[in-house]
């Protein structure tokens, strides 16, 4: 059995946000330990916010739509497909 | 100066991350600045510290954005792919317009005699990276190379007791949780 | 009440042992920072040194008022020398491996909340201010440095010797932090700092039951002390001409 760590896909709900929404992914070796590193890497511990994470192997992501080849993913990883996840806001203005 | 630009990189998660990133690296730059001021203002010593500080980092500083793009393997697929903005050599350029008016405005000089504002070309006038230099680094070569790698893998494998004993920990208490279900 | 808080010298000592106690530790953990065994580690550990860092600058910023002599949080910090320290010995114990590094921050950690949350009802207000502030912070790290050793205690054969190897070496320094002396006694009898009998209870009980969920065993073996009354140990000097070394080559520079 593999001692590596698994990856984890961090989901946070700010104080006042309407959802969860992907922020990163991270090691940890189980559910409750990726909570807590979450909570140091994402939120610099930020109370009131609701974290949640999932292994990204339990992820299961539909196939990107761009038939465009030079953005096909060059694996299987639901983590490196640039489609799977909303482009933050704050893009728009920067 | 890289980075605000690969925010909109075609490749997602580089683009997610370098949002995040930019937000940090905005403060260092500040934080950067604001401790070369102290420098100035300080004692003699202190000015000499900033000096040998810029005379040291500058042409390392220049050759971070990579070969000039004549000599740049995969700078024009990157960036016909949208992975990549600007050029190596714009980025360089703007990077010299942003910073010789910062180190004039400290009182420090740049180590370089061809630098020269160019009211032609509305872009300051630099001298040539030292390319071999700059290919040795890139070949593991530098002066502290071999120390950096030393460390990260000493850290790396000083730690796998740890990485291991939590993974131990984390079965046991799965299977403690099956076994109770 | 509010006391007179000049130049009140057990008033003095409190902030500076609890400042320097935040400060050498701070110091010493911060050293991992980019060593440790994974970067979510790493960050966790570096955010709690700048925390303990953070702290000393009001614990030693209070003290320098106290004195009267116009010595600030960083002529505490920079310019005495070890026998003007008045942390516990355990704080200046080597960082080891990383499992003595973590056993070192939760023996800390499980003195440091329950006294921290004490002194939020210190009679003195600017006391009572930076632990209320202080105590979030201490809550945390117990939490994390908590969960830590019973993880690794209860873990593999290796993590588990390796924490019980780490247990033996610092069990000896924690008793100091509980330990009343006549400072502390007088801090006691007027209100600004709490009865250590009280806190020493605490710290006993926390640390019993979390070792024996970490299936670990306490250690048979005399109290080590002496750092509160500036008394340290050889490990305090390096840790200190690291930590000086620029205000000392530089003297009267400001940065």
């Amino acid at each position: 059995m593999s001692n590596e760590w698994p990856l984890w896909e961090v989901f946070i709900r700010g104080q006042h946000g309407l959802s969860h929404r992907h922020v990163g992914s991270l090691h940890a070796p189980d559910a409750e330990m990726a909570i807590n590193n979450a909570r140091d890497v994402y939120t610099r511990r930020n109370e009131g916010v609701s974290i949640w994470v999932v292994q990204s192997k339990d992820i299961s992501a539909s196939a990107p739509g761009d038939k465009e080849p030079l953005y096909e993913p060059s694996n299987s990883k639901v983590y490196r497909h640039p489609t799977f996840f909303d482009i933050p806001d704050e893009v728009g203005h920067m | 100066m890289n980075q605000v630009p690969l925010q909109r990189c075609s490749y997602g998660p580089y683009s997610r991350a370098m949002i995040r990133i930019c937000k940090e690296e905005s403060f260092h730059q500040r934080q950067g600045y604001d401790i070369m001021m102290k420098l100035v203002k300080g004692t003699d010593a202190q000015k000499e510290m900033a000096q040998d500080a810029l005379n040291r980092w500058w042409w390392p500083s220049l050759m971070m954005f990579g070969p000039s793009d004549a000599d740049s393997v995969h700078s024009a697929q990157s960036m016909a792919w949208g992975i990549k903005q600007d050029s190596n050599d714009d980025l360089r350029q703007k990077f010299v317009d942003q910073t010789v008016p910062q180190a004039d405005y400290l009182g420090l000089k740049v180590p370089d005699p061809d630098v020269k504002w160019n009211e032609a070309k509305g872009h300051y006038d630099f001298g040539e990276v030292d390319w071999n230099e700059f290919y040795e680094v890139l070949k593991g070569n530098g002066p502290c190379n071999a120390e950096r790698m030393a460390a990260r893998q000493n850290a790396w494998n000083d730690g796998k007791w740890f990485r291991d004993g939590l993974m131990a920990h984390a079965r046991k208490r799965e299977a403690r949780k099956m076994a109770a279900e | 009440m509010t006391v007179d808080v000049k130049t009140d010298s057990a008033l003095f000592e409190l902030a500076l042992r609890m400042g320097d106690n935040t400060l050498i530790l701070g110091q010493q953990v911060s050293a991992w920072c980019g060593l440790a065994p994974i970067l979510e580690e790493d960050i966790a550990l570096a955010n709690t040194a700048l925390d303990l860092i953070g702290q000393t600058k009001l614990w030693l910023g209070f003290a320098g008022e106290i004195e009267g002599k116009g010595r600030g949080a960083d002529d505490l910090a920079f310019l005495r020398d070890a026998r003007a320290f008045r942390n516990v010995l355990l704080v200046e114990q080597p960082n080891g491996d990383f499992g003595q590094t973590l056993m070192r921050q939760y023996l800390f950690d499980a003195w440091h909340l329950p006294m921290l949350t004490a002194l939020k009802t210190s009679t003195e207000k600017r006391v009572a201010d930076i632990a209320e502030k202080s105590a979030k912070e201490a809550a945390y790290h117990l939490e994390r440095s908590e969960d830590l050793i019973i993880r690794l205690g209860d873990g593999s054969d290796e993590s588990h010797q390796r924490m019980q190897t780490a247990l033996d070496a610092l069990w000896p320094f924690a008793g100091e932090l509980t330990e009343a002396d006549e400072t502390d006694n007088e801090l006691a009898k007027r209100g600004l700092a709490p009865d250590l009998s009280g806190i020493k209870k605490q710290h006993e009980s926390r640390m019993r039951s979390a070792l024996k969920e970490a299936t670990l065993e306490i250690p048979d073996a005399a109290i080590r002390k002496g750092g509160k009354q500036g008394m340290h140990s050889e490990g305090l000097g390096y840790i200190l001409s690291d930590m000086q070394w620029l205000q000392r080559a530089y003297p009267g520079a400001k940065w």
